[in-house]
């Protein structure tokens, strides 16, 4: 540790704090641009300007390190000054410079109230512009369909090329030509390909890349900020869903260092307008092939009368959003009528006795980075959870993490042994034939990433148990670190397995005309054989179905999923926010839902979650925190070393959670039908539309 | 004046030839091996003795810089030497002379300094204009290496390569981590120091960036003696060196003359004198485009060394001066220099990428007097918004030149003003109008 | 320096590859570098393409340097654009002028050198004329300022210029037999005007002409190795240190004199 002295405030900090780490924990305000706590430092916007005492010029604080200070003559401490007139000055000075060519459109700009420059500006500018020439117009690039750009906004900040080479690994963006005619812009202005590439709209400091299809939708304050879990791969990413009236306007990254940082994947962040148009909004019954609108009671009288005729051959697929709730409803549904044939397209091949750790991944996502090792076997992580993706190609960087990989050979952003494509490889490395096996035993932390195509292949449950063997031939699996590392690509998968939403047939054998009726929960990707009733409970009706009733999936539900990792090694089951949508970050929620959780899961699992809900609450920011200027994690990355988010919650009213909800977000449901979209809606419907027909 | 004897640079006008045997005849290559066997404390402390300060322009000593290099590589990176060729500084020109003349000054040199500094590889960095220049050092250096006197198994026992390698027209590769970045294929874009390159530098191993001029008098100084180049010039302003006279003069033309020389005895000896004599003097910029001007009044008894400059609130620099007589639109004069850095401007920092268009803007229309006389003193708050907030020193330099000029010729500026606006309230009729007189103010 | 943008689609060829002798010095240049720093080569490769391209780089040729060097494209194009020897539209097929109109130049007369390109070529920079063969620009300084004003033709540059050597070196570009290049006055390099003041006997030890080679360098005798009287000797009274001079306190260890000495032989 190495003393300080910041605003005549003495501080210890530890030698390799850059000298803007010291001076936030030394609670002083540091303004800063180009600054972005996970990406390369550049030192070039200026802005962060502080005195160092005894120096003849202010130095970058955020280049700067602390070792780096020179004591006094006499051992005294550095003294670094951020209110001092020199800094003033130079703040003024770099705020004028950055401003004679910046726009004044921010009427018209979609950063606005939340623009870095403008709150800059605001806190250390001046009011007047002496700048007399015409300002530089800068031609608009092309970035894709997601990135839109208005280029006469750029400050030239170069996180997005910083951003785009580093993190996502798609080295796309550059700054081409030089001096104040230096231009952001990809190669011939061809799309961006990166699946991370919407973050770039939000490390942005000013308006200069937005979102496409969000461009003038919405004003940042207009909006109700949710905190939630996005359900769109297994990883879990903490989001925020922005919600203006009834209507999702956007979905953001919340900060959690355990599992997305503070990215998101495309597929998380653009899923909003799936949420928009053609959602169901009553019952339908197929009649003659047609569907024709119906109501409630003629739906649950045509759904009760397939069932009674059914005997049990009654079957239920869970789709890749259904949350854990739901499906627990409709097995215990299906258990009462005598079937256990229930399932997930992801649950084959795995067996949930064996043990949770058979199926998650035990190392945390967050445990990549202690990985020394890495073999990658049938997945593409990439496709499958972008934001996992982007963290092993952090370690990667780190330098320490080396990674073999057994299946298709595809761009992975970092590079890889490319081991061989099949099972036969995986012999030989098991036989320890292959060098890679080499690598892997003289591994400190290794991991084995097995994805979900494993498991889905006729032999799965053979494979997996072959790659736990590896796992723990390699020492993989010892005290204090379990490498065995299963990805899954669907969002419900391991819920499904904590509930036992599995064990009966698989959902290919019940959709391959194993059942007469099938309930489907959302399972649009499965295709069920013509012949059986098909009782389609979603959001979207894609496949074909012969009834359905609408439920909401991840926005808007409050149900739980389980992504495919645990906390640190399984101690935890479930990380904080893990429970039902927001109910990780909503201890008090938690606290109340708990007795009302008439859905139990089975024991552990279930208490599991909500205390790890529950233990989120001492992580929880206090509150005075939250009425800071810049809380908002899209602006910057300013506050992330506290923790959680902090903007204020207007999602949920304490005293009336379900019905407050409901009236929150009741653009997700058409009207009247708000009640039912909750879990006690389903209760209520399960109880009063279908125990006529179950006992 | 200097002695024939006591020039380093024996071939500045290439009546000789540059090759190795003319290098030979010249004294080079004699004894470089007994140098080299003295080893490298032996090298540094002689070049520290010798007082010799940098010759790119900020004058730093060049015997430290060699030993802030480690003495050994215990992580396993190699050192290297890097040569700063990318001499583009308006003003001067004395780089070029070296390499097209007396290349195998430099090839010497880099051997002694890459064995000074545990060094086995060096590159030198060639400003891309210099093509000739470049082929001409190139064919040094395969001299060299066909005499075996450098490359991995060379007579003088310390292996070392060299090699050239070149840019494509950017002055900010000059500075020494732009340089680096450059050689590593990148823009060239300063680096944040610290780390400073004897660290961190190419390739991110230790690395000493030296000048053309810092490295070839190197060998001529370790034979002749520290004492000998120390007793040239005066203390703290040692040795010889080279000084590019462009401009106002008889005969412009690059010399190696006595550090401390007095500016008026330079000019009259070896630039034939000011054109039209000596009163018709305006200004000069000593040291190439980014030192502030010294008016004439300042020259009379201006001393050509780094101290003598600064005296007069100016700088040595690379020792190119620019000459500029009465005939001299000297605020055109200074707003091309502007354009200059304007143009040369990285982009990478703020203050410099949107402050020297900036600068160049307002200089534009100074030199017409197309401002308002406020502005000037705005201008000068905007040198100094530029001036030490930047990465590099670029902003620094761009800012000095026009600092300079408002020092030494606000009235020329506010004249050029007044006469502007005395015209535009004119109307066609040359008669005063008060609408007019209104609207410019 | 305005905004450089690649040259219209139009103008640009379909592919680029080396020829097998530019290929093979590619490879030969990559070897400078150590295993895995390939892309310090691409500006000299870059280069060489622009050689190979009648004097400009294609889009083509920037995609080629980048996979050989295996640089993500947009940072070849980084390159090309940063770095403003690299002409991104064609240019003069018998010519490209690049005048220096930095201050130095501008000084001695770079306006009028401007002026006949502009008469003769073409009215604005970057524009070929009307046969394609010329084009000009204007451009920072190329480091001949002694020999101001001057202009580089691909590799040559041609100093001392004035209105009408510029046109008769335009003449000569015209007719295919250019000038020979240097100063256009007959200056022996960068000595002044009239010759050398200095070193007149053409750099060697006096004695030694080029056509008698001494056995001995010049000067590995002891006497040429000392500081001579005249290296000091100055028409004006020793000058006065500055007030401010850090020497006052910390002397260089050589510990020069005001006067000059006789410095003592050198170990040998």
């Amino acid at each position: 540790m190495t003393k300080l002295i910041v605003d005549g405030k003495e501080i210890d900090v530890p030698a390799e704090y850059t000298l803007l780490q010291a001076c936030e924990a030394a609670g002083a305000e540091i303004p800063r641009f180009c600054y972005h706590e996970r990406l390369s430092i550049a030192g070039n916007c200026r802005m962060c300007l502080v005195e160092v005492k005894g120096g003849p010029k202010p130095v970058a604080s955020c280049a700067w390190g602390v070792r780096d200070c020179r004591p006094g003559p006499n051992g005294e401490p550095p003294e670094i000054s951020t209110r001092s007139p020199m800094v003033k000055k130079a703040r003024e000075g770099v705020m004028e410079f950055l401003l004679i060519n910046h726009p004044l459109d921010c009427p018209i700009c979609d950063q606005g109230g939340e623009c870095d420059l403008q709150d800059q500006a605001m806190g250390y500018g001046v009011d007047t512009s002496r700048f007399a020439e015409n300002k530089r117009a800068v031609e608009d690039k092309y970035l894709g369909a997601l990135v839109k750009t208005s280029m006469n906004r750029c400050i030239q900040c170069t996180r997005c090329v910083r951003f785009a080479a580093e993190v996502a690994g798609a080295p796309e963006m550059g700054a081409i030509g030089r001096g104040e005619d230096m231009e952001i812009t990809s190669f011939l202005e061809t799309a961006l390909t990166s699946e991370l590439q919407g973050n770039l709209v939000d490390i942005c400091p000013v308006g200069a890349l937005t979102s496409k299809p969000y461009a003038f939708a919405a004003r940042p304050w207009e909006l109700s900020k949710t905190q939630s879990i996005d359900v769109m791969d297994a990883v879990g990413s903490a989001i925020r869903v922005d919600t203006r009236g009834r209507e999702v306007m956007r979905i953001l990254p919340r900060i959690n260092e355990a599992v997305n940082e503070e990215w998101i994947s495309d597929k998380t962040r653009h899923v909003v307008d799936g949420l928009r148009t053609q959602r169901l909004d009553r019952p339908y019954i197929r009649d003659n092939g047609k569907l024709r609108a119906a109501t409630w009671s003629e739906a649950f009288g045509a759904i009760a009368a397939k069932v009674a005729a059914s005997g049990n051959k009654i079957g239920a697929i869970a789709g890749d959003l259904a949350a854990v709730e739901e499906m627990y409803a409709i097995k215990t549904l299906l258990a009462s009528l005598g079937s256990a044939d229930v399932a997930t397209a992801g649950t084959a091949g795995f067996d949930a006795k064996a043990g949770r750790a058979s199926y998650i991944f035990n190392p945390t996502i967050a445990g990549i980075e202690q990985a020394d090792a890495l073999l990658i076997i049938g997945s593409n992580p990439r496709k499958e959870a972008a934001v996992l993706n982007a963290r092993i190609r952090k370690a990667w960087r780190g330098g320490n993490l080396k990674i073999g990989l057994i299946g298709d050979n595809a761009d992975l952003t970092y590079r890889y042994d490319h081991l061989g494509a099949g099972t036969e490889t995986l012999a030989d490395v098991i036989a320890g034939k292959h060098s890679f096996a080499e690598v892997l035993k003289g591994a400190k932390n290794p991991i084995v990433l097995v994805g979900s195509g494993v498991a889905a292949r006729a032999d799965g449950a053979a494979v997996l148990a072959q790659v736990a063997k590896l796992a723990a031939d390699i020492g993989a699996i010892k005290d204090g670190w379990n490498g065995f590392a299963v990805l899954h690509a669907a969002a419900s998968t391991v819920g499904a397995l904590d509930i036992g939403f599995a064990g009966g047939r698989t959902a290919a054998q019940i959709a391959g005309g194993g059942a007469d009726v099938v309930f489907s929960l959302g399972a649009d990707d499965v295709e069920i054989a013509p012949g059986a009733f098909v009782v389609y409970v979603g959001i979207a009706g894609l496949s074909v179905f012969d009834a359905v009733r609408e439920y909401t999936a991840g926005i808007g539900a409050s149900w739980s999923i389980v992504a495919s990792r645990s906390a640190d090694g399984g101690a935890r089951r479930l990380p904080a926010g893990r429970c039902p949508r927001g109910l990780g970050d909503h201890p008090r929620i938690v606290r109340r839902a708990r007795p009302q959780a008439a859905i139990r899961l089975d024991g552990a699992v279930a208490a599991g979650d909500l205390q790890a809900g529950a233990a989120s609450d001492a992580h929880r920011p206090d509150r005075s925190r939250r009425r800071r200027r810049h809380q908002d994690p899209r602006r910057e990355g300013r506050r992330h070393r506290q923790g959680a988010v902090q903007e204020p919650d207007r999602g949920f009213l304490p005293h009336q959670p379900d019905r407050a909800r409901v009236s929150s977000h009741g653009g997700m449901f058409p009207p009247g039908l708000g009640p039912v979209a909750d879990g006690g809606g389903v209760r209520r419907w399960l109880n009063s539309g279908l125990a006529p027909c179950g006992r | 004046m200097l002695d024939d004897k006591d020039r380093i640079f024996r071939n500045l006008y290439g009546l000789d030839d540059f090759g190795l045997e003319g290098a030979r005849r010249r004294g080079g290559w004699d004894g470089t091996k007994a140098i080299i066997d003295k080893g490298r404390d032996w090298i540094i402390n002689e070049m520290k003795a010798s007082g010799l300060r940098g010759r790119g322009g900020a004058g730093f000593p060049t015997g430290m810089k060699w030993s802030f290099m480690p003495k050994e590589n215990k992580d396993g990176r190699p050192s290297y030497l890097v040569v700063n060729a990318d001499e583009s500084e308006p003003g001067t020109c004395k780089d070029r002379e070296i390499m097209r003349h007396d290349p195998h000054t430099l090839v010497e040199g880099c051997l002694i300094a890459g064995c000074a500094m545990g060094a086995h590889v060096g590159y030198i960095y060639v400003r891309g204009e210099f093509i000739r220049e470049r082929e001409r050092l190139q064919a040094a250096i395969d001299q060299a290496y066909a005499a075996n006197l450098i490359g991995k198994d060379n007579i003088h026992g310390w292996p070392f390569d060299l090699y050239v390698a070149h840019g494509a027209g950017a002055y900010i590769c000059g500075e020494e981590t732009a340089l680096l970045e450059s050689l590593e294929g990148k823009k060239g874009q300063p680096r944040l120091k610290p780390p400073f390159p004897a660290n961190v530098g190419l390739y991110g191993c230790p690395t000493t960036v030296n000048n053309v001029e810092s490295i070839a008098v190197a060998p001529d100084i370790l034979r002749r003696g520290a004492s000998w180049f120390a007793s040239i010039g005066r203390p703290n302003n040692v040795g010889t060196k080279l000084y590019g006279i462009s401009g106002h003069v008889n005969t412009p033309c690059v010399v190696e003359d006595a550090m401390s020389i007095p500016f008026r005895e330079l000019i009259e000896k070896h630039g034939g004198g000011i054109r039209g004599g000596w009163d018709n003097l305006l200004a000069i910029i000593p040291g190439g485009a980014s030192c502030p001007l010294i008016p004439a009044a300042d020259c009379e008894e201006l001393i050509m060394d780094f101290d003598g400059t600064r005296a007069v609130k100016s700088s040595f620099g690379t020792a190119g001066v620019i000459v500029m007589d009465k005939s001299t639109d000297v605020v055109a004069a200074i707003a091309r220099i502007s354009y200059f850095f304007k143009h040369e401007s990285c982009g990478q920092c703020t203050p410099c990428r949107e402050g020297t268009g900036w600068m160049w803007r307002v200089l534009t229309r100074m030199v017409e007097g197309r401002a308002h006389k406020r502005e000037i003193d705005m201008l000068l708050e905007v040198t100094k918004q530029v001036e030490g907030h930047t990465i590099c020193a670029l902003g620094d330099a761009a800012a000095w030149p026009v600092q300079g000029l408002i020092r030494a010729f606000r009235p020329e500026i506010e004249r050029r003003i007044e006469e502007f606006s005395r015209k535009a309230t004119l109307d066609d009729q040359g008669v005063l109008d008060p609408a007019h007189l209104v609207a410019a103010e | 320096m305005s905004v450089r943008r690649l040259a219209p689609k139009e103008l640009q060829p379909e592919s680029f590859s080396f020829t097998p002798e530019n290929l093979a010095w590619a490879k030969e240049q990559i070897t400078h570098y150590p295993p895995g720093r390939q892309a310090s080569a691409v500006i000299a490769i870059l280069w060489r393409a622009q050689e190979q391209n009648a004097g400009w780089v294609s889009e083509a040729a920037i995609r080629f340097v980048a996979d050989m060097l295996e640089m993500p494209y947009i940072r070849v194009m980084e390159v090309a654009t940063f770095y403003t020897q690299f002409q991104l539209k064609p240019v003069g097929k018998k010519a490209h002028i690049q005048v220096c109109g930095t201050t130095p130049c501008m000084l001695r007369g770079a306006g009028d050198i401007i002026e006949v390109c502009q008469h003769r070529i073409h009215h604005d920079p970057f524009h070929l004329s009307a046969d394609g063969d010329f084009s000009w620009e204007e451009v920072e300084c190329l480091g001949a300022c002694v020999n101001a004003p001057m202009a580089m033709i691909w590799s040559d540059t041609y100093e001392d210029l004035d209105k009408d050597s510029m046109n008769k070196i335009i003449d000569g570009f015209v007719a295919g037999t250019p000038p020979k290049p240097g100063s256009q006055i007959g200056r022996q390099y960068a000595a002044p005007e009239g010759g050398p003041r200095v070193l007149k006997d053409g750099g060697a030890a006096p004695h030694a002409k080029a056509s008698e080679a001494p056995s001995q360098p010049a000067l590995s005798d002891n006497d040429s190795k000392k500081a001579s009287e005249s290296a000091n000797a100055q028409e004006r009274p020793a000058p006065k240190a500055p007030a401010a001079d850090a020497t006052k306190d910390h002397p260089p260890q050589g510990g020069a004199p005001k006067e000059p000495r006789k410095s003592k032989e050198p170990k040998k």
